[in-house]
């Protein structure tokens, strides 16, 4: 797995979370201790220079990725490597913290990710202090003022609240205050789904330019499937705190392999649905399974029309199938072929052209 | 849909003004559409542009100091926007049912969903306790819940938030309405359970001949649910027409703006096409067209006079490029 050009490298994370019952209760009427496995065993590699993108439904574990990364998690198991460094050895604040000023995290809600007693300037020259990265008032602020104009806002933006800004302009200042340490890797997490669709066209577009302005290596995390298709690299499938596929973001979406990948792509609503048939389709039945008590073999299993005995029985494994990863008994034993997602014939020529999918069977 | 058939629910001139100590913003100005038995009408637009205003005040549900000042809803022949609080009741529910987005907020937690269905079923229908639990699990079966003669004693915390909008389309479904107002029902919903509830309500336009207005932000929802859509823009409608229509071609300048930002799986990746600037605030909405100041082909007269809406190849749109070439049409 040890790729020479990847940035942060996370090999078999588990991250646990305790939700039993209060001690009393577990005495009294025997209940068991429970917990939710948030991620049960989760490795990926993220090059340099690279949008990696996790995406999955509520509830699969891509943003406890993220916050296990940024180190707001600490992981039950598991290792994280950053740059080589295994992040579960930096306990110590000395350590740790040159290390973290190399990773910044972009939050999904404008309204709740800056202090509003705050003004823009000192929300912005935050990593700065925290850092040690500027010596004298006037430095930081003409270093401020730099990032405000990097992110398309004025230097007099600076002296007011966040309050005064609408979410749009809330997101820049976050991103502002993200790229205040100069750092390598950002770990953004639905950093537009709470923005209008004009302005998350805008936001996109900016860090796009950000991104191969200070050659930044992103972890981008969004249920908004298009979205992931617009900006990442390469995308990796959550579903239950385990991943089922990782592929290239133009094969993943032209040919999936897993059935839940399927699922996914082939429930977005369509602005072109084609010939009708997308407009008359039958969504596929059932939800995500209780965290807490997950099935077992292939936790996809209930919901998969391909599903068997083995996957009832065994769960799947990482392996690797037509140039991509993908954790499916079905796919590894041949029983399903790559789906035949047919594209309009001249994509490209319109921009908007949609995979029309139905499950090849 | 034959066009002789009479508008379920027609909305006139509507406006909503919104009185400050200052002075009186406008939240809905001059809004005008129609919705026939069984359709679909889509209502789009982005935060703040008044689309969840509009479903409120066709309801009577507009939160004080908001208040109708101006044009006529019409239900079914019948005039509604002026009546009094206890006849409007008994309007909602028997005749409009109502869907928001976050079904955990429409449901009471400290009843069973039967206990609120069965409530809710007999103040609008004259049925006996016994015939309204039937009908309640009749109506959870319907809406797609497995196993309903035992589901319907559970607590709302015990379903899904999938399997809560079910509950929540059923309690809007219990009264027997003509139109439902659904205000983003998908929009707190995973995109697999989003799939099933748009089916679900599809459905019921087909099989009931229910009108819906579904009011969301987004368009692939609409795309693939609505017969008609109309786009609004700080207040005030900018386009309405057939749903192929408006996606495929659309013609205001804002619809064009807003259905080239949408990001789109298939075709060239990169840049995304962006309106720049965002959506005026209330009190802050400029003369002229709204979106003069965001508009590719602004010129002189879209600041300085409002434009109406004009009927373009299938629907109307409201821009005044549209006026121009019709004057030079007539001219020439």
């Amino acid at each position: 797995m040890a790729e020479p050009q990847a940035l942060v490298e996370i090999r078999d994370l588990k991250r646990y979370f305790d939700v039993s019952p209060p001690p009393l209760e577990r005495l009294l009427q025997r209940k068991p201790r429970a917990w939710v496995k948030a991620l049960d065993g989760v490795s990926f590699t993220i090059r340099r220079g690279e949008t990696f993108a996790l995406v999955g439904e509520s509830g699969c574990g891509k943003s406890t990725v993220a916050r296990c990364l940024v180190g707001l998690y600490r992981p039950s198991a598991g290792k994280i490597l950053f740059d080589g460094i295994d992040l579960a050895g930096l306990n110590r604040r000395k350590t740790a913290v040159p290390l973290r000023r190399r990773m910044q995290m972009i939050f999904q809600d404008p309204y709740a990710s800056l202090n509003p007693r705050w003004r823009v300037r000192r929300i912005v020259a935050e990593p700065l202090v925290t850092h040690g990265l500027v010596g004298s008032r006037a430095e930081r602020d003409a270093r401020v003022a730099e990032l405000l104009v990097q992110v398309r806002l004025s230097p007099e933006d600076g002296d007011k609240f966040p309050h005064e800004f609408s979410g749009g302009q809330r997101q820049r200042i976050s991103i502002a205050r993200a790229l205040a340490a100069r750092p390598e890797f950002l770990v953004c997490d639905e950093p537009t789904s709470a923005l209008d669709v004009s302005v998350q066209a805008q936001i996109l577009n900016l860090m796009k330019d950000l991104q191969s302005a200070f050659r930044l290596t992103c972890l981008f995390i969004s249920h908004n499937l298009a979205v992931v298709y617009q900006v990442s690299d390469r995308v990796g499938v959550m579903y239950l705190g385990r991943l089922v596929e990782i592929a290239a973001a133009e094969q993943l979406f032209a040919r999936p392999l897993h059935p839940y990948t399927r699922l996914l792509i082939d429930t977005i609503p369509r602005l072109d649905p084609v010939d009708g048939a997308a407009a008359e389709r039958e969504p596929v039945a059932g939800e995500v399974p209780n965290p807490i008590d997950p099935p077992p073999g292939c936790a996809f299993h209930p919901r998969c029309p391909f599903a068997d005995a083995r996957c009832r029985a065994e769960r799947p494994e990482l392996i690797e199938a037509d140039g991509a990863l993908v954790a499916c008994h079905a796919v590894a034993e041949g029983r399903l072929a790559p789906a035949a997602l047919t594209t309009s014939s001249h994509p490209g020529a319109t921009g908007r052209a949609g995979p029309s999918g139905k499950l090849a069977l | 849909m034959t066009p002789a058939q009479e508008p379920l629910l027609q909305v006139e001139h509507l406006r909503v003004e919104l009185p400050t100590r200052r002075r009186t913003l406008v939240a809905i100005d001059d809004v005008s559409f129609s919705i026939m038995p069984g359709e679909v009408l889509g209502i789009v637009g982005e935060s703040g542009a008044g689309k969840s205003v509009t479903g409120a005040a066709i309801i009577g549900l507009l939160e004080p100091p908001l208040r109708i000042a101006g044009g006529r809803v019409v239900l079914g022949g019948r005039r509604i926007d002026d009546l009094p609080y206890e006849q409007m009741r008994h309007i909602r529910g028997r005749e409009i049912g109502a869907i928001f987005q976050d079904p955990l907020t429409s449901l009471n937690p400290l009843y069973t969903v039967g206990r609120q269905l069965v409530e809710t079923i007999r103040t609008h229908l004259d049925l006996g306790p016994e015939a309204a639990r039937e009908r309640a699990i009749a109506l959870l079966g319907e809406v797609g819940i497995a196993a309903a003669a035992q589901r319907i004693d559970h607590y709302p915390h015990q379903f899904s938030g999938g399997m809560r909008q079910r509950v929540v389309i059923a309690l809007a479904l219990a009264g027997n309405p003509r139109l439902i107002i659904a205000d983003e029902p998908t929009t707190a919903l995973d995109v697999s359970i989003q799939a099933q509830i748009i089916a679900l309500l599809k459905r019921l336009g087909r099989d009931h001949g229910t009108a819906i207005m579904l009011v969301t932000h987004d368009m692939g929802v609409i795309a693939e649910t609505a017969h008609r859509v109309a786009v609004m823009y700080a207040g005030r409608i900018v386009e309405i027409g057939p749903v192929r229509a408006i996606v495929d071609a659309p013609r205001h300048p804002y619809t064009v703006g807003l259905m080239d930002s949408i990001p789109r799986i298939g075709g060239v990746r990169g840049r995304l096409k962006q309106i720049d600037g965002a959506m005026p605030r209330l009190g802050e909405i400029p003369p002229g067209c709204a979106f003069n100041p965001r508009c590719p082909l602004v010129f002189e007269r879209c600041r300085r006079e409002r434009p109406e809406l004009l009927p373009s190849a299938s629907g109307a749109a409201a821009c005044w490029r549209f006026a121009e070439e019709g004057a030079r049409a007539a001219d020439g």
